[in-house]
C-alpha cells in the first residue's frame, strides 16, 4: 500500500447517557493509502458515521470521550487544539455527508458556499476565489456553471446538491475526502454518476476517499480495501477481492449471503442472519457477534483480538480456520 | 397463475391544484399516468422505478387509498374506483397494504394486540373473545413471542415493527397485499429475514402481492413477473428473469447498468461497457411531450435512423413487444 497518508490507532468513541455508557466505536485501527479508496461498511448502529466524525472532530468534546490516535501528517487530530484543528478540516480532509437536502445553507448562493472554505483558508481574492469556484462546478459535471454559479440550493435536484456538496468539499484539494453515504439519499442512475464521478476524481487529482455505506454492490465496484464493521468494531479488514471471494468472519460472510443477486436468481430463501445486533449500552463481554453467530464455542466467551491471516487480511474471529 | 385477481386499466392519478385568482394557470402533475396491468393470483409482481415515478401513487389508487382521477380497478370482478363508503369498506379486509416505514406506521399509543386485533374487530371475523387468541396465532405466523401481544410498538426494533406490520395486514385475511418498500428502511441483515417471512406466508396462505421496491435485486429475487415505471408510466412488464436477461426498453437497460452487483471481478468487466445515463428525471409537472424517457434515452437517434420516429414528439405505445413481454418503445413496434 506504499506510506499509509491517515493512521487511527485504537480509537474509542464512547457516549455518557443517563442510561449508561453508549460504547459506539470500540478500537478500532486502521490505515490509509495515497490515492486509495476505502470503504467501510456496516449497518446502522455499527459505529461507523461516528468514527469518521470524530476523526474530524465534529462531534462536540462535551458529548462523547474519545481515545486513541489519529496521525495524520505527523500530527495526532485528537491532539490539536481547535484553532489548529479549523484549520485542516474542509482544507486537507473534506467531508460530504449523506443528505444533500439538508447540507447546504438554502439561504446562501451555492457559489458562495463553494468559494468559502477557499478563500477562508487560502486567503485568495474573492474574484480568484470565483473562478475557481465555477471550475469547480465543471469538474462535477454542473451543466452552465458559470450561471448556476449564482443560484441557491433549492434551484438543484438532489444529485446535483450532492455534486455541488463534492465541490465544496474539493475547493482547497484536500488529501483525504471522507464520504459518509453521499449516494444513500439519491436514485441509482444518479449514485452511478456520483460514483463515475468520484473514480474519476480520484484518478485525476490523486486524493484518497474514505466511503462510507451500507451497500456492498457500491463496495464491490468503487473500493480498493473494505473494512467491515460490526457493534463498534472492525471485525474484518481486507482487499476488496479477497472480501468478496473469501470472506473470513461470519458476519461479513452472513451479510454477503443475505443479499439477493441481480444477477443470479435463486429459489432457494436468503440465507438471513438471525437475531438482532447486541445493544451499545450493554455490551457485551464476549464477542459482539456471538449470539448471532453458528460457529460459537466456548472459547467465543472471550472477546477475539484483530490478527492477520495474510500480510492484507485481518480477521476478528477465533474460529478463521474452520470458516 | 390463472386468472388475473386484479385488473388495472387506464389507470390515472393527477394531482392538481385548482386555479384560483392568484395561483395562475392550473399545474397537474401526472403522477400515474393511463397504467394498465394485471395481477394473477399466487404471483408476486414488483413494481421496480425510481423515487417519484409513481409507484407508491399506483399502489395506494389500486387500493382506493387515494381516487385515481380515471379508469378502473377491478378485484375479482368488481370495479373498485365505483364503490363508496360502506360498500367499499366492506371490501377493503380482502386487500391490505403494508406500509414503507415501521416506525411511522404503528400507533405508539396501542399496544400490539390492538394493533393486530383493530382490523379483526372491525371487520367482525372473530368473535370478540377469540380475537386475543387469533392475535396470538397471528404474531406465531410473524416469528413473534406470545407475549409480545402487551407490549408498545417502541419496545421493538425494526424488523420487529414490520413484522407487527405485517401481521397486521394478515389479521384482515386479505388475499391481495400491496407491499409499499416493505424493507427499505431496514438493515440488510434484518432485510433477508423480512423476504423470506413474506415468502413463507405467500406460500402457506396463498396470497398475492403487488410489491413496490426501489431495489432491483431484491424485487428479482420475490417476483415472478416485474413492472418496470419511469414518470408515471410503465415502461416495460414481463416476468423477473426475462427482464434482467432481455431487458428491451432502453431505461430498463440502463437501469440494470446502474445498479452495483457485489462482486468485484463483476463490477470490473461491467464498468467497461457501462452506458451511464445523464441529465435526471424531467418534474412530474412538466413530462415531455413525447415519449416521457426522450430526455435521457441513449437510443433516441437510433429510433429516429431506423423508424424515422421523433421519441420527443410522438409517444410511444405500450404493446406486446414479445410473448407475454410488454414495452412501450417505438424501437419495437
Amino acid at each position: 500500500m506504499g506510506e499509509a497518508l491517515l493512521e487511527v490507532e485504537n480509537l474509542h468513541v464512547h457516549f455518557p447517557t443517563p442510561d449508561g455508557v453508549v460504547q459506539a466505536v470500540n478500537g478500532i485501527s486502521y490505515s490509509l493509502g495515497k490515492k486509495e479508496i476505502l470503504a467501510i461498511v456496516g449497518e446502522s448502529g455499527s459505529g461507523k458515521s461516528v468514527g469518521v466524525l470524530s476523526l474530524l472532530r465534529l462531534i462536540p468534546a462535551r458529548d462523547c470521550k474519545v481515545q486513541g490516535s489519529v496521525n495524520f501528517e505527523g500530527q495526532n487530530l485528537l491532539k490539536l487544539s481547535d484553532p489548529e484543528m479549523r484549520e485542516l478540516r474542509g482544507n486537507r480532509i473534506a467531508m460530504v455527508f449523506q443528505d444533500p437536502m439538508t447540507s447546504l445553507n438554502p439561504v446562501l448562493r451555492i457559489g458562495d458556499q463553494i468559494q468559502e472554505s477557499v478563500i477562508e483558508h487560502q486567503g485568495i481574492s474573492e474574484k480568484i476565489a470565483k473562478s475557481r469556484a465555477i471550475e469547480l462546478l465543471e469538474l462535477v459535471g454542473i451543466p452552465e456553471a458559470g450561471k448556476r454559479y449564482r443560484h441557491y440550493p433549492h434551484q438543484f435536484s438532489g444529485g446535483m446538491r450532492q455534486r455541488i456538496m463534492i465541490a465544496a468539499g474539493l475547493a482547497c484539494e484536500p488529501s483525504i475526502l471522507i464520504a459518509d453515504e453521499p449516494t444513500t439519499a439519491l436514485d441509482v442512475t444518479i449514485q452511478a454518476q456520483i460514483i463515475d464521478l468520484v473514480k474519476k476524481l480520484r484518478r485525476e487529482i490523486g486524493m484518497s476517499v474514505i466511503w462510507i455505506t451500507h451497500d456492498l454492490g457500491i463496495v464491490a465496484g468503487l473500493a480498493d480495501r473494505v473494512a467491515v464493521m460490526y457493534a463498534g468494531k472492525i471485525v474484518e479488514f481486507a482487499p476488496v477481492d479477497q472480501l468478496f471471494k473469501t470472506p473470513q468472519h461470519p458476519y461479513s460472510r452472513g451479510l454477503l449471503n443475505s443479499l439477493p443477486r441481480l444477477d443470479a436468481r435463486s429459489e432457494k430463501p436468503l440465507e438471513a442472519i438471525e437475531g438482532l445486533p447486541p445493544n451499545l449500552i450493554n455490551y457485551p463481554a464476549s464477542c459482539p457477534f456471538l449470539e448471532r453467530c453458528s460457529y460459537q464455542t466456548e472459547q467465543c466467551q472471550i472477546p477475539p483480538e484483530m490478527r492477520s491471516i495474510t500480510t492484507t487480511h485481518e480477521v476478528c474471529c477465533h474460529h478463521t480456520e474452520k470458516l | 397463475m390463472t386468472e388475473p385477481i386484479v385488473k388495472v386499466k387506464n389507470l390515472s392519478m393527477h394531482f392538481g391544484q385548482a386555479s384560483g385568482f392568484f395561483s395562475g394557470p392550473q399545474r397537474l402533475v401526472k403522477a400515474v399516468d393511463n397504467v394498465n396491468l394485471e395481477v394473477f393470483e399466487g404471483e408476486t409482481l414488483g413494481l421496480v422505478g425510481e423515487s417519484g415515478c409513481g409507484k407508491s401513487t399506483l399502489g395506494r389508487s389500486i387500493l382506493q387509498l387515494c381516487k385515481p382521477t380515471t379508469g378502473t380497478v377491478q378485484y375479482r370482478g368488481t370495479d373498485l374506483v365505483k364503490l363508496e363508503g360502506k360498500a367499499l369498506r366492506k371490501m377493503r379486509n380482502r386487500f391490505q397494504m403494508i406500509y414503507q416505514d415501521p416506525y411511522a406506521s404503528l400507533n405508539p399509543r396501542m399496544k400490539i394486540a390492538d394493533i393486530i386485533g383493530e382490523p379483526m374487530y372491525i371487520h367482525q371475523l372473530h368473535p370478540r373473545s377469540e380475537i386475543r387468541s387469533e392475535v396470538e396465532k397471528i404474531l406465531k405466523m410473524v416469528g413473534l413471542a406470545r407475549d409480545f401481544a402487551d407490549r408498545y410498538p417502541h419496545e421493538f426494533s425494526g424488523g420487529q415493527r414490520q413484522r407487527i406490520g405485517i401481521a397486521r395486514a394478515l389479521a384482515a385475511q386479505p388475499d391481495f397485499i400491496v407491499a409499499d418498500e416493505p424493507i427499505s428502511a431496514l438493515d440488510v441483515s434484518i432485510q433477508a429475514q423480512i423476504i423470506n417471512l413474506m415468502r413463507n406466508l405467500q406460500q402457506q396462505l396463498k396470497l398475492t402481492y403487488l410489491f413496490i421496491a426501489h431495489d432491483l435485486a431484491v424485487v428479482r429475487h420475490i417476483s415472478d413477473r416485474m413492472a418496470v415505471m419511469y414518470l408515471g408510466k410503465v415502461m416495460e412488464l414481463t416476468d423477473s428473469n426475462t427482464i434482467y436477461e432481455d431487458p428491451l426498453h432502453p431505461y430498463t437497460q440502463s437501469l440494470l447498468a446502474a445498479i452495483p452487483i457485489p462482486d468485484p471481478e463483476k463490477e470490473r468487466e461491467r464498468e467497461a461497457n457501462r452506458v451511464l445515463l445523464d441529465g435526471e428525471v424531467p418534474s412530474p409537472e412538466n413530462p415531455p411531450e413525447g415519449c416521457a424517457f426522450c430526455t435521457r434515452c441513449p437510443r433516441k437517434r437510433e429510433v429516429f435512423e431506423t423508424k424515422k420516429i421523433d421519441c420527443s414528439t410522438k409517444a410511444p405505445t405500450f404493446a406486446e413487444a414479445k410473448p407475454g413481454h410488454w414495452t412501450a418503445c417505438h424501437l419495437y413496434t
